[in-house]
């Protein structure tokens, strides 16, 4: 099914390619343009993403491939995203995780069936000493404990 | 610890010190009145006579890095300011965008002042949300208050700073990495020479420097460089946040001059070892060289001590290992992380960080004899100096010291009888 940025989108996405010298340089800002509008990176939000800067579909593709961040599948409407490096492991992140999965029934990349909830385990999140961590959405949860992560699952479902 | 004034946290408690209007009622922008008196030539040697650092993890010279930029090839020149921060263990430059978003805008103002740019884009790491936010609503406030724009508080400088949001990938932190990305193209690092500062962003001379880097340049311009050399010592001048996770009772950060002892910092501001006694401490990011508890009694918080102890000062973010951490697990973990960020492009490093993790899950599974730790460490030697940037060794360095130090760790999974399986006795 064909996409399209509505007017007002792209009258602002004009607005950030006026600070580049190039027309290309505003695609990642292009790409979150697209996932905010349409929610994930889908190959037709691809092919109206390179319309809009003026690049290939493949030149989107390209980059739209290479960023963990750019969601290929529609993630859950909390998308839960676990810190699984050192820090965050030497202090029980894979108790908080394995919690998680279990829990949820979920396994890494994985979006429950009623579209609630996805899991990605992601790298270092800049919030080491507040270990282990974890975004959900765009938001950081800190200090993580297997009590914790099953009491904001539990707030999140009863939302 | 002798008296210092805190230079890059001071507004971190501060009410609003991240609006203008905090800002200045503690001193915000006063640098600019001093810098537009100067000559850019003159700044440069200021920064230069400081000594400066760059924060983001190779420890450059600031001032000498800017006398780099050409000044005379008719084409624009960019400030591309480095605030990806993805380095495992590091976590400090999200607080300055957070809580003085103000002080890092001052600090491209002087920089791009200096090497006569008018266009700045702050690459911040997509996780960053409020962060963004914060520099965004700054940068707003300033343009309107005439911090940016045109003629900066009627000194005939102009400059325009945008906010451009990275996307997940830990290799666009390297510097020319991170310039692919603002062109809009995979974070795939450049071969270097041309340095950035001669061919970088669009083709043009570009300065990259990490985000404390420039947020200690409005303190050197007010209080000159030689008050700035006077802190810390000889080698590392001025203060920074140094950081501490890991198996420490008091994680966080802290601002003060470069020099104390390495385990007065662990037992003063951390606290002390959580759950046991010291094993090891990576000092500076995932990518510098472990040392042992020994290694570690008479280091300095310093580049020169870090050196001298043949690891690197990085960061200044430190990962605390107790006496109970399997070193096998944790080297599995980077081995995992450096396999899952490299870019792909060179061979050594693509087929190198991803054998390193085979090789290492295949000891882990106790599937494996000495065979395989000799040829990790072959691996190893084979993925150093002949990659186009140095995430390559960033993980050669830490399996290297891994295996020396903590070989016992390794050695307890490894297949003990190599004894030929008896034959069926009837
Ligand atoms: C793989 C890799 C990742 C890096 N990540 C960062 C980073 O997140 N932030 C940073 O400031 N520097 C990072 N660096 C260092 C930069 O390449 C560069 O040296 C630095 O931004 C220069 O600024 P400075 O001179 O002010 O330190 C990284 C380097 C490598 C090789
Ligand atoms: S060393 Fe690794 S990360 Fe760096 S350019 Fe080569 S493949 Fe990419
Ligand atoms: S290791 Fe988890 S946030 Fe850095």
């Amino acid at each position: 099914m064909k996409v399209e940025f509505k007017p007002e989108v792209k009258k602002e996405f004009e607005a950030i390619a006026a600070r580049y010298p190039v027309r290309r340089a505003a695609l990642l800002p292009a790409l979150w343009l697209a996932q905010r509008e349409f929610g994930f990176i889908s190959t037709e939000a691809l092919k109206a993403t390179a319309d809009l800067v003026g690049c290939s579909p493949a030149q989107a593709m390209e980059t739209a491939s290479f960023y963990t961040m750019y969601q290929k599948q529609k993630p859950g409407k909390y998308h839960l995203q676990f810190c699984q490096t050192i820090s965050c492991l030497l202090n029980g992140a894979e108790d908080v995780r394995a919690a998680v999965e279990k829990k949820l029934n979920l396994k890494d990349g994985q979006t429950t069936a009623d579209g609630q909830f996805s899991l990605q385990g992601v790298e270092c999140l800049a919030s080491c000493h507040t270990a282990p961590c974890m975004r959900i959405n765009d938001e950081y949860h800190e200090n993580l404990t297997v009590e914790k992560i099953n009491q904001i699952i539990d707030e999140l479902k009863a939302k | 610890m002798a008296d210092f004034e805190p230079q890059l946290t001071k507004r971190f408690n501060v009410k609003d010190g991240h609006t203008l209007k905090g800002y200045l009622a503690t001193g915000g922008y006063e640098s600019l009145k001093k810098l537009f008196t100067m000559k850019p030539t003159e700044v440069i040697e200021e920064v230069k006579a400081s000594n400066l650092k760059g924060r983001g993890g190779a420890g450059f010279p600031t001032g000498m890095k800017w006398s780099f930029v050409p000044q005379n090839t008719g084409k624009p020149i960019y400030l591309a300011v480095n605030a990806d921060e993805g380095e495992p263990g590091t976590f400090t430059d999200r607080y300055m965008l957070f809580n003085d978003p103000h002080l890092l805008l001052e600090g491209i103002i002087c920089a791009c002042f200096a090497i006569n740019s008018h266009t700045a884009y702050i690459y911040v790491r997509g996780e960053f949300y409020e962060q963004i936010q914060r520099l965004n609503a700054a940068i707003d406030e300033a343009k309107k208050a005439n911090y940016l724009g045109k003629n900066i508080q009627g000194s005939g400088f102009d400059l325009e700073i945008y906010v451009h949001r990275g996307a997940g990938a830990y290799i666009c932190g390297e510097e020319t990495g991170l310039l692919e990305s603002l062109e809009g193209k995979p974070g795939k690092p450049r071969i270097k020479p041309p340095f950035p500062a001669v061919v970088g962003l669009f083709g043009c001379p570009t300065i990259i420097n990490n985000v404390k880097t420039l947020c200690s340049v409005p303190w050197i311009i007010a209080n000159g460089a030689k008050a700035y050399a006077a802190l810390g010592t000889q080698e590392s001048p001025g203060t920074h946040v140094f950081g501490l996770s890991g198996h420490v009772n008091q994680t966080g950060y802290w601002e003060m001059p470069f020099g104390m002892p390495f385990m007065d910092f662990l037992n003063n501001y951390g606290k002390g070892v959580k759950g046991g006694k010291l094993k090891a401490v990576i000092p500076g990011g995932s990518s510098c060289p472990v040392l042992t508890a020994q290694e570690c009694e008479d280091l300095t918080l310093s580049y020169e001590s870090m050196k001298a102890h043949g690891t690197m000062f990085g960061t200044g973010c430190g990962i605390i290992m107790n006496e109970h951490t399997d070193m096998a697990k944790v080297l599995k973990n980077l081995t995992h992380f450096y396999s899952h960020e490299s870019c792909g492009q060179c061979t050594p490093c693509r087929e190198g960080t991803a054998w390193e993790d085979r090789l290492l899950k295949k000891i882990l599974n106790g599937e494996a004899t000495a065979k395989e730790l000799d040829l990790m460490l072959e691996v190893a030697d084979n993925m150093e100096g002949k990659t186009i940037c140095v995430l390559s060794s960033a993980l050669a360095m830490p399996v290297r010291s891994f295996l020396k130090k903590f070989r016992g760790d390794f050695e307890k999974y490894l297949v003990k009888n190599t004894v030929a399986v008896p034959e069926k006795v009837q």
